[in-house]
């Protein structure tokens, strides 16, 4: 499903290299983890994935379903089926958490070409799958992330990841922030979305959350690159000894 | 009601914003008024002087104090000089190269009712979307209940018609074009005209007395509540002409009246003057709405044509506890400098001032109000929302004043400011005086731009660019949308993603 090739990237404003050839192929209905020390790029793979300014692609490729997704804009590789759970979701005064996610909702379906969703099965929908991530009307109501606890931020991104369901997701440490019940809930909501046409990138600097969300595959990140690949014990190994070992290893 | 139907049309009335949206693919950037209607219109002759004056008068019909008023105004008007205080920026006006009085042709003898006026005319307004019908006029929404609205339309220099004025009449409410007051309750208009808005007030509202040929007149008896709200609609129709309307509103004791006011002109490349004067009179215990959304023909991207829009408007809250609310939409005109004002004279009096102004591409508003605390134990509340995009600049003005008699009042000003992209200004100058120690004023100010991470993160939603920017537009003024009615509210939340078409990207 998503599949990068040898993907370098820098900085646009310096000439700092942050991805060094990373290549990574994501196939539908896996569960694929990323972990890596601080620094090691995954935070920006994730950003270059879903199109944010800021940074060039100097080589290599990223493609869904064959979909050339660095040739076009954010919104269009949204209705492609691509999300990304954002690290720090981004606050919007003053716009509800409603009237954002069913504008969000109809601004893709109408990209596809398919017909908007009316505001009585929106409602329907939403508040089903709402109360699944235990988010109240309330909540539902405020504005945009204003005043959200750090899990409800979290929570929130999975609400949107479940109203829009794309079919390539990314999970940008959805974990940091969040107490055990909050982890429970966000692991919960992902897992409910588990399907063999969406495959999942989770990208973590702990195994604590693949206890509840499990991997098919690990990757280890450092340097941006892709240093270590296996099964779900990889994870384990890092949780045990860090990722030192691993790092000389591979350098 | 349900519920869930309760919660759909909360949502609803969020989800204006994807409407909004609509709004805006459908117009791709045209300015939506922008058409005129070929119709025969009469003009005095260009410029003015004591003729023209007589000759505006001759043609209401107007009783000779009228036409000695509007002398006088005239008089004082020549020795005046015209203000360059405000941080605008533009063209000596020649303010005898322009028409003062243009009238359709078809309205020579004024129309007995609506069925008379020239279809060409109330196509016009049909186009506008204002009907010059007596129907109920649906409330936006689905659904939602339908009202009705009385209009008062103003083409050029005359009213053309006014709705629902028999129905208003049972009720005690005059509502009528001001030329028609003038002769039919001449006791009310010499009492109250420029009693808040005095003639020689500034250089705009003095030649306002002199010249204005039409307006609307608003009078609700003691202990009314006006049966729907009111409007009126202002259309500069003609080329090189100017408007300038008078409107006088008097609320008496306990009364209460919302009144809307909306404005748009075709498009013409060169600027043409409106300089309208409205004044209010609120009695004891009384309270008005005034909400107006200004879409004047803006001017084109480079700055040619457009409106110069100099207005005073002015509450005196006369009355104890009487109360007042300007809210404002200002989206057009190359020029704005208009400063909705209340006078809190009577005890307790409670003025407040709610307003969105958007400058884009060469666009500049200097905007705002002044409160001024006369009376004992005053309140005022000041919400503006700043936006400027392209190389618009747009300056807050405002003046709070508590007077040694004001014990006890209190004043709240709030002003923020956007700013999309990096060639546009905003700018905020407030003045405080407060002359007694009781008293207390807040003031609060930001300013702040479209942040590129709030774009990004609805665009990694799905919504393009403009989507987004109408979106996190929207949320900054909300809090002065929610003070609109309904409809107009809708109105103007499309009007800001309309006004800031390609301000990004």
């Amino acid at each position: 499903m998503l599949e990068i090739k040898n993907l370098h990237v820098k900085l646009e404003e310096e000439d700092k290299p942050i991805l060094k050839g990373v290549n990574l192929t994501v196939e539908a209905g896996k569960v694929h983890a990323i972990m890596g020390p601080n620094g090691s790029g995954k935070s920006t793979l994730s950003y270059v994935l879903a199109g944010r300014d800021g940074y060039a692609v100097t080589e290599g490729s990223a493609t869904l379903d064959g979909l050339d997704l660095l040739e076009i804009e954010p919104e269009e590789r949204a209705a492609a089926g691509l999300f990304l759970a954002f690290q720090y979701p981004v606050e919007i005064p003053g716009v509800g958490n409603m009237t954002f996610l069913r504008t969000a909702v109809n601004a893709q379906r109408k990209a596809r070409g398919e017909e908007e969703m009316s505001a009585g099965d929106f409602l329907k929908v939403v508040r089903e799958k709402a109360k699944r991530l235990k988010i109240d009307a309330e909540m539902l109501k405020r504005p945009v992330n204003v005043g959200f606890s750090g899990g409800e931020k979290k929570r929130n991104e999975i609400l949107q990841m479940a109203m829009l369901e794309p079919k390539m997701c990314i999970l940008d440490e959805t974990d940091s922030g969040l107490d055990v019940d909050a982890m429970k809930l966000v692991s919960d909501g992902v897992n409910a979305l588990r399907d063999e046409g969406r495959a999942f990138l989770v990208i973590t600097h702990y195994q604590r959350l693949l206890d509840h969300i499990a991997p098919d595959v690990v990757h280890i990140m450092a340097d941006g690159r892709i240093v270590k690949t296996g099964g779900p014990d990889l994870a384990l190994e890092v949780e045990k000894n860090g990722y030192a070992d691993i790092l000389a290893e591979a350098l | 009601m349900g519920a869930l139907e309760t919660e759909v049309q909360a949502d609803l009335r969020e989800g204006v914003d994807r409407e909004t949206i609509e709004t805006v693919k459908a117009m791709s950037g045209t300015y939506k008024y922008g058409w005129d209607t070929e119709i025969e219109t009469e003009y005095a002759p260009k410029g003015v002087n004591e003729d023209i004056v007589r000759l505006i008068s001759q043609k209401n019909g107007e009783p000779d104090w009228m036409l000695d008023w509007r002398l006088a105004a005239y008089r004082r008007w020549v020795q005046m000089e015209e203000p360059r205080w405000a941080m605008l920026n533009y063209p000596e006006i020649d303010y005898q190269d322009q028409y003062y009085y243009a009238k359709p042709k078809s309205m020579a003898t004024k129309p007995k009712s609506l069925d008379e006026v020239d279809p060409k005319l109330l196509a016009t307004y049909e186009k506008l979307g204002i009907p010059l019908k007596e129907q109920m006029i649906l409330a936006g929404v689905e659904g939602s209940e339908t009202r009705k609205v009385a209009v008062d339309a103003v083409f050029d220099s005359v009213s053309v018609g006014t709705t629902f004025k028999e129905e208003l009449k049972k009720a005690g409410v005059i509502f009528c074009a001001i030329s028609e007051a003038i002769r039919e309750y001449p006791d009310l208009v010499k009492k109250y005209l420029g009693s808040v808005v005095p003639q020689s007030d500034n250089f705009f509202a003095t030649l306002n007395s002199a010249v204005f040929s039409d307006g609307s007149f608003v009078y609700i008896p003691e202990g009314v509540r006006c049966p729907m709200e009111l409007s009126t609609y202002f259309r500069i129709n003609a080329e090189n002409t100017g408007q300038f309307e008078r409107t006088l509103i008097i609320a008496d004791k306990g009364s209460y009246v919302s009144y809307l006011e909306g404005c748009t002109a075709p498009k013409r490349d060169t600027h043409q003057l409106h300089a309208a004067v409205v004044e209010i009179v609120i009695l004891d215990d009384a309270e008005v709405k005034y909400s107006t959304v200004q879409n004047w023909y803006p001017g084109d991207a480079e700055g040619r044509g457009g409106i110069y829009n100099f207005v005073t408007k002015r509450a005196d809250c006369r009355g104890a506890r009487s109360k007042v609310m300007w809210t404002q939409v200002e989206t057009g005109s190359a020029i704005t400098w208009k400063y909705p004002s209340c006078i809190l004279r009577g005890e307790e009096a409670q003025g407040e001032f709610y307003s969105i102004a958007i400058a884009n591409n060469a666009q500049q508003a200097d905007t705002g109000t002044k409160m001024v605390h006369l009376g004992k134990n005053t309140k005022s509340r000041i919400v503006s929302k700043g936006i400027s995009a392209g190389r618009a600049q747009n300056t807050y003005r405002g003046l709070v004043s508590m007077h040694p008699r004001a014990s006890g009042s209190r004043n709240y000003t709030q002003c923020d400011s956007l700013l999309i992209g990096d060639k546009c200004g905003a700018h905020t100058v407030p003045y405080i005086e407060v002359k007694n120690n009781s008293s207390r004023c807040e003031h609060e100010a930001t300013t702040s731009k479209v942040d590129e991470d709030q774009l990004f993160y609805c665009r990694s939603r799905g919504m393009d660019e403009e989507q987004a920017v109408a979106l996190v537009v929207n949320g900054f003024v909300k809090d002065v949308l929610q003070t609109l009615p309904m409809e107009f509210a809708m109105e103007a939340q499309a009007l800001v993603a309309i006004s800031l078409e390609g301000s990004v990207g």
